[in-house]
């Protein structure tokens, strides 16, 4: 096999864009589906229409569920982004004891499979009375977004040029100044994109979901396994669509904080420097 | 930064204290509680704490001295609630099976018995004259038990406290979890390495491309995803669709419920845990390295072989690891595009818990579930130098 030869890189090529098809096409094939009038979840589309996404919003059980993601996952976000921000913060400072332990602690409920922590928290929630309310759920939600946001919080800190805290302190800035004038407004995009991501990962919770919640809590992830599972309905491909575009506008965000952090940070470093 | 170091010290934890207490509180104690109920036996003590003191000092052979069978009156007489008892009489029903009818009838018979008087249980039931019945009792008895732990890897104690082999489906869960996460992983190291390699040695749109084809998927629900693999492998779905107009098959392909179709779909949605470290890795190889080995007259193969491969390796391993270690505890997507043979060990955690509510059980396939994905973790730490996953 020569290098370069003509057959090797046409291998190449169609090596990758077969593994490029395998990867996103399934992900397209769903969407056409959300405008089929068929009653079955499936190819050929008979005609356009819209009614599953009028069964959206005109079931009660799907409308509930879309409204319970919403609460919960507003929950989850704002528990988790203001603890976990926090906790970043913290975990920056270089005097600060066992840092790189409670980051491993803290990053711990990314791994811990989520039906061993599903058990845990039912068995936990049944003492405590937290069983099928929202507040459990949300706290539930919190728990697995934590990671999410320390990580994306704690990359915007790490992107910081301390000599810019420093000369704004060496020109007479308090503590309390340093951090809202310089630290915070560096950080914001960070803060942002790590409640983004919470909000994702709520949004797509389903197992500890099932062990937590009761039936008034349904989320839309939990009434989505529900449907695929029992009745394959075609509202799913209309939730999924919905769901498609909601966190491809997420993303959208996120890339767009991080893009304008990596020019602000740029920005703030030729100056400084 | 700012003050003295002390006060430095003090703001930091100040700052992480809440997070420390919310995961001690909801991510700590609830695995510890889960533990605790896998190794907690108390039923039977609970309804009868008289004869758990009495029966304690026995040691086994024939049958136990008269003032354990008082004892055992004396709990029977006591008032006990009605579900607590059911618990413990189920609990040594496990033990030996008849216990039901045993305890039934002598509690009904010790109630209706005048008080004061000495009862002879052997002549309300011949049963307690047996050894079994009350070597049983005693086995029953401690606060803590390994019987779950043992149950989970498909073992008991026997009657003289000795392990031996039991019989249930544990084992060939385990297997089956470990047979499907293992293939999973070659798969996608397959269809991973290859791709990265290809990725990092593009450039321009096409890399921009092989990128975000990757990352598409990583932003997707898993929900839709897998929705959409349902969708695609029903026996009218658009592959078998495609595979019969061309006219490679003459019927339907079974692809849905079955191996074929959980391994399709966990490949899917785990690759890009494989693509993205070994992407990281080549990054930082050196791009002349390859044109290094050809001009020195190795083979394209031979510099693959000898200069690349080895120094890929560290991708690939944290990718496998994260890989196999992610699917280890995968419920969803065999739940829900995967038959009853091709169900994993969550799915049996969560049918113990959520179906019979046996929570022993749970805790110790749980348990034997956390330690395994735990021990993969660190070890995964070690070789990416990193306890970082997200955008590894």
């Amino acid at each position: 096999m020569a290098a370069n030869s003509p057959a090797f890189r046409a291998g190449q090529i169609v090596f990758g864009a077969a593994v490029v098809f395998f990867l996103v096409a399934p992900i397209i094939a769903i969407l056409p589906l959300a405008f089929n009038s068929s009653v079955f979840l499936n190819y050929p589309i008979e005609s356009f229409s819209s009614r599953w996404f009028v069964e959206l919003q005109t079931s009660e059980t799907w409308r509930r569920s879309i409204i319970n993601s919403l609460i919960i996952g507003c929950g989850a976000t704002a528990l988790s982004t203001v603890i976990g921000t926090l906790a970043a913060l913290g975990l920056r400072h270089a005097r600060l004891p066992f840092a790189s332990l409670l980051r491993v602690m803290f990053l711990l409920p990314m791994v811990v499979p989520a039906v061993v922590l599903g058990v845990g928290m039912q068995i936990l929630y049944t003492r405590l009375g937290l069983a099928s309310t929202y507040l459990g759920v949300i706290v539930a939600h919190a728990v697995l977004c934590v990671p999410f946001v320390i990580v994306s919080v704690s990359a915007s800190l790490g992107g910081i040029d301390g000599s810019i805290e420093r000369a704004a302190s060496s020109l007479g800035a308090n503590p309390a100044t340093v951090f809202r004038r310089i630290t915070l407004p560096l950080a914001l995009p960070g803060v942002i994109s790590g409640a983004v991501f919470a909000f994702a990962t709520s949004l797509d919770e389903v197992v500890i979901t099932l062990f937590v919640a009761g039936p008034n809590q349904r989320t839309l992830a939990r009434q989505m396994f529900a449907s695929i599972r029992e009745n394959v309905s075609p509202t799913v491909a209309a939730a999924a669509f919905l769901l498609i575009i909601g966190t491809l506008c997420l993303a959208g965000l996120a890339g767009l904080l991080r893009w304008r952090q990596n020019r602000l940070a740029k920005a703030a470093a030729s100056e400084a420097g | 930064m700012s003050g003295s170091p002390a006060r430095g010290r003090v703001s930091a934890l100040l700052l992480v204290a809440p997070l420390f207490l919310f995961l001690a509180a909801f991510f700590v104690w609830p695995l510890a509680m889960m533990i605790a109920v896998s190794v907690t036996d108390g039923t039977v003590r609970q309804v009868m704490p008289e004869t758990a003191s009495a029966i304690r000092s026995w040691d086994g052979s024939g049958l136990p001295p008269a003032q354990v069978q008082e004892a055992l009156i004396a709990d029977l007489r006591a008032p006990s609630e009605q579900m607590a008892f059911g618990d413990a009489v189920r609990r040594l029903n496990s033990e030996v099976s008849g216990f039901r009818t045993l305890l039934g009838r002598t509690a009904s018979a010790v109630r209706d018995a005048p008080p004061g008087q000495p009862v002879d249980l052997a002549g309300i039931d011949p049963r307690w004259g047996e050894g079994r019945y009350w070597q049983a009792l005693q086995r029953a008895m401690p606060n803590y038990t390994d019987r779950n732990l043992l149950a989970a890897v498909d073992l008991k104690r026997d009657t003289d406290g000795s392990i031996a082999a039991d019989v249930s489906a544990n084992r060939v869960i385990m297997v089956r979890t470990f047979t499907i996460a293992a293939l999973v992983t070659v798969l996608c190291a397959l269809i991973g390495l290859p791709y990265a390699m290809i990725a990092a040695a593009s450039t321009g749109w096409v890399r921009n491309v092989m990128l975000l084809a990757v990352l598409l998927p990583l932003w997707t629900s898993l929900l839709v995803r897998t929705a959409s693999w349902v969708i695609l492998l029903q026996n009218e779905g658009l592959i078998n669709k495609a595979l019969l107009a061309v006219g490679i098959v003459d019927q339907p392909l079974q692809l849905i419920f079955n191996r074929t179709g959980v391994i399709i779909a966990m490949t899917h949605v785990l690759l890009p845990f494989m693509v993205l470290p070994i992407y990281s890795v080549l990054l930082g190889i050196p791009r002349n390295l390859m044109p290094a080995a050809s001009s020195l007259g190795a083979s394209r193969l031979r510099a693959f072989w000898h200069v690349l491969l080895p120094m890929a390796l560290p991708g690939v391993a944290s990718g496998a690891l994260l890989v196999f270690m992610v699917a280890l505890g995968y419920y969803i997507t065999p739940a829900l595009v995967g038959g009853a043979e091709d169900q994993m060990i969550s799915s049996v955690i969560a049918f113990f818990a959520t179906g019979t509510a046996n929570w022993g059980m749970a805790g110790a396939l749980g348990l034997i579930l956390l330690v395994t994905t735990t021990a993969l973790y660190f070890v995964y730490g070690r070789l990416s130098r990193s306890p970082n996953m997200v955008g590894a």
